[in-house]
Formats: C-alpha cells, structure tokens, sequence
C-alpha cells in the first residue's frame, strides 16, 4: 500500500470540510417544449374525459393488471365526498396529487360530475369553497 | 515518495483508504475528475455465502442487473417477472407486435420492417456511464442520437401567427434582441456600477459578436444576422451567387414563441449533447441484459405477497395465464416492482417502509409513433433528426435518426405528452390518439403529413398494465420524508429502480439504485 505523505493527509480533511454536492431535482426525460395551451377543462364531464378518464377509463369501470386502477362506477366510497376530494388533491399509491393540474372549481365540478354519474347517485353537489377548506386555502 | 511532493494518485489512494469509495468519487469531482457520474465501475462483490439466495422481482433493467451481478457474486437467483417480455420500459414495438392497454384496447403494431417506437426512454446522455459501462459490456451497438438539430421547426399558438418557424430563426432573434437590449441597458449607463470600464468594453464586443449585432450595436436584417438565422437566398454560385438576407421576426412574437423555453431545454446536462441510441430500437438493451440472466427469469408471474420472517423471504405469485398459485423462497429480495403496483401487494414491510410507497405518486406520458410512406421531412424540409417542438398537446414531433436518406417509409415519434396533454391524449382510444397526432402534427407539414401516413401504435403510461404511471415523481417534502426509509434495507428486502435514485425517470437512475442496494445487500448478507 502506498504510503501517504503530510501533504495528503491535508488534503484529505480540506476535502472532509467540503460540503456533499447540493442535488437538484431531477426532470425526468421531458419533450422540452412549453406548457399545451389546449383551453382546460371546466365541466365535471370535460375534467372527467380530459383527465380522469386516463386511467379509470371512459365507462369508469377502472382496469386490472398488475395491479388494480380500481372502478368509479357504483363505487359506495364517493358517499362520503371527503374521499373522492382528498384523492384527487393528495393522490395515494398509483393514484398521482392533481392539485396542481386541477383548481378547486374544476375539482369540485369533477367530483359532483362522477357522484352523479355511473350508476352513482348522490345528489349534493360538492362546492369549489369545500374543495378550498380541504386543500387548506 | 518521501521527497515532499504529493502526486494526485498518492491523494486519491489515502481517500480511497480512509473514506471509501463515496469519499474518493468527491475528491476525484473537487479536482476536476469524474464529474459527470457517481459510477465507479461494476460493483466488486465476492464471497456469497455457500447457498445463500436472491428473488428479485421484476426483470426490467435494475432487476435483471442485480441478478446478474448477484449472480457473479455467488448467489443462488431467480427474477418472477409479470411480462412475458423482459426489459421493463425499455422497450419497443415493433411491427407484428400486440400490446394490450388498461381496459382493453388492443394494438396490432404495423411498421415496416427495421422500424419501431420506443415507449419509454427513447436517448441516452453521454455522461449515463452506468448504461453505457453494461451496454459495451453485453454487445449493445449504440449509434447517435441527433438530439439538437437547427432546422427543426418551433410553434406556438401565439406567435407568428400559429405558424411555425426554424428554431434558428427564433433563436437567432432571441439572442440578437437580447444582445442588443443589453449593448443600450451599458449605453445607458445602467451597468457602471455592475461592470468596470473595461469589462463593458470587453462585454459590448462579446455581445456585437454573438448577437450579430451591426456597427452600431443594432440587430438588423442583413447579412449578419443571417449567418445565424438563415437567408431569404443562400449564397450560390454564378450570376446569382450573391445571398439575400431573411427578414428578422417582430420582438413580440419572437418573446412569445416560448423559443427561450426550447433553448434551455438543450441546455440542461441530461439533454446536452452526445446522445446515443441502441442500433435496432432502444429494447435492444433489456434483450441484452435479458441475454445474460435468461435462465433465472420466471415469465408471466403476478406477485401477491410478500413476507418476510428470520428465516427467509416468501413471494407468493400466481402464473397470469394458467392461474396456478406458486410460492418462491429465497434468503433476501431486491424489490424492483413500481411503487403504485407495490403499493397494492400484500407485504410485511415495516410501516414506515410502506408509507414511502404510499406516498410517491408517477408521472402520465403519452407517446405515439406515426410510419409516413416517405421520409418527407427530409426530401422536403431538409430535416434530419431532432425535434420539432409546439404549444400543442403532443408537445413534439421527432423525427427518426436512422434510415437516413433511404427511399421507402419512416417512422415519427408523432407525440411525446406530459401534464395535461398527456391525460387528454391517454384517455382517448388508440385510434382518437391516432387523429389527434395527425391534426396537431399537420402544423409543421401540411399537405405532407395525413397524406404519407400509413399507420400508428401509441402507448399511454398510465394505462400501461406492469406499471400504471411512467415514472416517480419525488418532490422536495416527499424526498425529505420518505426518499431515505425507501432505499433502507428492511431486514431482508431492499427496493430498487428509478424511483429509488436522483436519476430518477432515466435507465441511469434504475442502474445507479440496483448497483447500490445490491451491495448493500450484500454487506447485509454477510452480516447474517
């Protein structure tokens, strides 16, 4: 083994002292071009079709493969209108946080739109200023 | 070696001793070594004890590496894959392929022969050391990648009256309007107290000269500015050799072009080039891994359960054709299975452990490809490779780096989605996405683009059936919270993939993470 020398050994604990490299996040592989200026949704049936519809499917019957992208039709969860928000807003699992994608009146329109449709049927409406108090604004 | 002087190597072998591997890539970074990667070459693992044995769960890139690496060191392994395909997202489709989507929809693929679409990671950065290290190493043939290519096209709704232009007539007004901008901002005095006499001397030369800007510090249309931009007529021979200047676009539209947001794009180090592709389609590289760990892989195997326990790890799978329930018993297992997926497998995984799979969360993505009976971008538009960028949901058109100049069809990427543009595009029919491709594609090639096309295959990430996303999307509370719980090793299981690194969404990344927690494991194993 190489013998190491007074000089290496300051070198050495300069270096100790510098601090570990600050890591940026990291983008993915993205296209690089600007953000679509395709006009948003604003209907529940518009957000629905526009991005719900991704991956729970058009008929909201979800779909099964390696795991499960579970059904919105008759689903008995959306009773309670605090589950289908706070899915939407903070995602869990497979499921991704839309509250970036989506504001509050498109969340709210959403979530009324798939509780009053596929074979749901519960009929109050969910309010833009409900979605606000649960996203805490 | 007593003489006083210190050699680098000396430096680097006395961190080496005293800090390890981690502390010698630092100090290799600090003087100027290195600086581009974290891989310090394959891992040296040896001494596995007598018998001792590995399930790995999925054969995508990071799974099928730490298997063979495993392998290498002694272990006994078996990867269960759910695909009857191994690669994971590296990927292509080819003609005569199938893919059957979430809910269904099925694709019968139709390209020519020789050409495909790459689903997922589609160019590899020069400085992706781990992919390129194993890519030599199993005999993938890589080629370039044209990945910055002047003459592509660049739209905006907003500018230019929804028509494209070159993205060198965009950039080159871009930065000759900035250029001249900051030669008045110095004119003005704005800068004195910024910039010594001198350096505004030394600045407003380096601005004439890369701006194009004029004797007067203007940027003008003329023969200038063209160099960069391009010419209404290109220098020539003869009678008529003398060029004429292109006309410079409006401020205005040039701002509201977004062109700044592609120059950047080009400027980030994973964008930069070099950029390599495999020969053949970009799943020539998990057919390469695939070749070397061939005989421990288990197709079609849909993992139920996981559990551990102090004598070992149980996976329970069921065959996704015959439906037969199967247990697979092995002293430790590195986990590579996505996390939305995960997340719905039965575990014994420490609570803590399974709120970090709960709680990252993946990217959507769309991409489609599109064969033209004839490579008119080429013939016509005098474009070969590179990307055509829009404010459109497809985000882009890219055009094939291979088959150059060749008579005969090609194949477009025709959309690469994210964000909004994605969900829109993934919740569509194969055959909508398809139309939408073509109607948003035409901007760049009208009269050409819905004539030559022959035939398409898209896939929608988030109705990829092994994977229901793209990629993890970590953000700064998530990898505070959770980022070191995940890639911990929990007693005998160890998570690996993209989504358990900083290079996250990249083959790189899924690399870098199997290498790591392999050894880890390894470290843990021999620690038993």
């Amino acid at each position: 083994m190489a013998k190491v020398t007074r000089a290496a050994w300051t070198a050495i604990l300069m270096l100790a002292a510098t601090p570990v490299l600050a890591q940026a996040p990291a983008a993915g592989d993205t296209a690089g071009s600007a953000p679509t200026k395709t006009p948003p949704p604003i209907t529940g049936a518009q957000v629905y079709t526009q991005v719900c519809q991704a991956c729970h499917m058009a008929d909201a019957k979800g779909g099964s493969g390696a795991a499960i992208i579970p059904a919105l039709a008759k689903n008995p969860r959306l009773a309670e209108p605090g589950y289908p928000v706070g899915m939407v807003l903070q995602g869990r699992g497979a499921m991704p946080a839309l509250g970036d994608l989506l504001d509050p009146a498109q969340i709210a329109s959403v979530v009324t739109y798939i509780r009053t449709h596929f074979g749901n049927n519960y009929r109050k409406p969910v309010t833009e200023a409900e979605v606000k108090l649960m996203a805490g604004q | 070696m007593e003489t006083g002087r210190t050699t680098r190597r000396q430096v680097l072998t006395a961190i080496g001793m005293v800090g390890g591997s981690a502390a010698l890539y630092q100090a290799m970074t600090t003087m100027g070594h290195a600086s581009e990667t974290q891989f310090a070459g394959p891992p040296k693992l040896s001494g596995a004890r007598t018998g001792a044995s590995v399930v790995v769960l999925g054969a995508g890139l990071a799974g099928m590496l730490a298997a063979y690496e495993l392998s290498k060191a002694g272990y006994k392994v078996r990867i269960l894959e759910y695909q009857a395909r191994a690669g994971g997202r590296n990927w292509s489709l080819y003609g005569g392929d199938t893919y059957t989507e979430l809910g269904g929809a099925t694709q019968k693929i139709g390209f020519a022969q020789g050409h495909y679409l790459n689903p997922g990671p589609w160019r590899i950065p020069h400085h992706h050391r781990t992919l390129l290290h194993y890519c030599k190493q199993f005999g993938v043939a890589l080629e370039p990648f044209i990945q910055f290519n002047h003459s592509c096209y660049v739209h905006s709704s907003d500018a230019f009256g929804g028509k494209p232009v070159r993205y060198r007539e965009a950039a080159a007004d871009f930065e000759g309007n900035v250029a001249e901008l900051l030669g008045k901002a110095i004119d003005q005095k704005s800068l004195d107290k910024e910039l010594s006499q001198e350096d505004r001397e030394k600045l407003m030369e380096a601005l004439r000269d890369w701006g194009m800007l004029d004797k007067d510090m203007r940027y003008k249309t003329n023969l200038l500015s063209s160099e960069h931009r391009g010419y209404e007529r290109p220098p020539g021979g003869g009678v008529d050799g003398a060029p004429i200047p292109s006309q410079i676009f409006n401020v205005h539209d040039v701002l509201n072009s977004n062109i700044w947001r592609n120059m950047a794009f080009f400027m980030n180090h994973e964008m930069q080039t070099t950029m390599f592709q495999p020969v053949g389609g970009m799943g020539m590289i998990g057919q390469a891994f695939a070749r070397q760990v061939q005989p421990m892989i288990t197709h079609n195997a849909k993992v139920s359960k996981i559990n551990q326990d102090k004598s070992g790890v149980t996976v329970t799978y069921s065959d996704t054709g015959t439906g037969t329930v199967s247990q697979a018993k092995a002293d430790f297992c590195v986990c590579t299975i996505p996390l939305g997926v995960l997340n719905q497998i039965e575990n014994n995984l420490s609570p803590a452990k399974k709120s970090a799979v709960a709680a990252v969360p993946y990217s959507n993505s769309v991409k489609i490809g599109l064969q033209m009976a004839r490579r008119f971008w080429e013939e016509d538009d005098y474009i070969y490779g590179g990307h055509s960028f829009t404010s459109q949901d497809i985000a882009l058109v890219s055009y094939p780096n291979y088959h150059l100049f060749k008579d005969g069809p090609g194949v477009l990427l025709g959309a690469f989605a994210s964000g909004a543009g994605a969900y829109r595009l993934a919740g569509m029919t194969p055959e909508q996405r398809i139309e939408a491709a073509l109607a948003q594609g035409s901007v760049f090639h009208p009269g050409t683009y819905r004539k030559e096309f022959q035939n398409g295959a898209s896939v929608a990430w988030s109705r990829v059936p092994w994977t229901l996303g793209c990629c993890a999307r970590w953000n700064e509370e998530t990898r505070k919270t959770h980022y070191q719980t995940l890639v911990a090793v929990d007693d005998r299981v160890v998570l690996a993939g993209e989504h358990a690194s900083y290079v996250g969404c990249w083959m790189e990344g899924a690399l870098l993470s199997s290498l790591d927690a392999i050894t880890r494991l390894h470290k843990r194993a021999l620690e038993a």
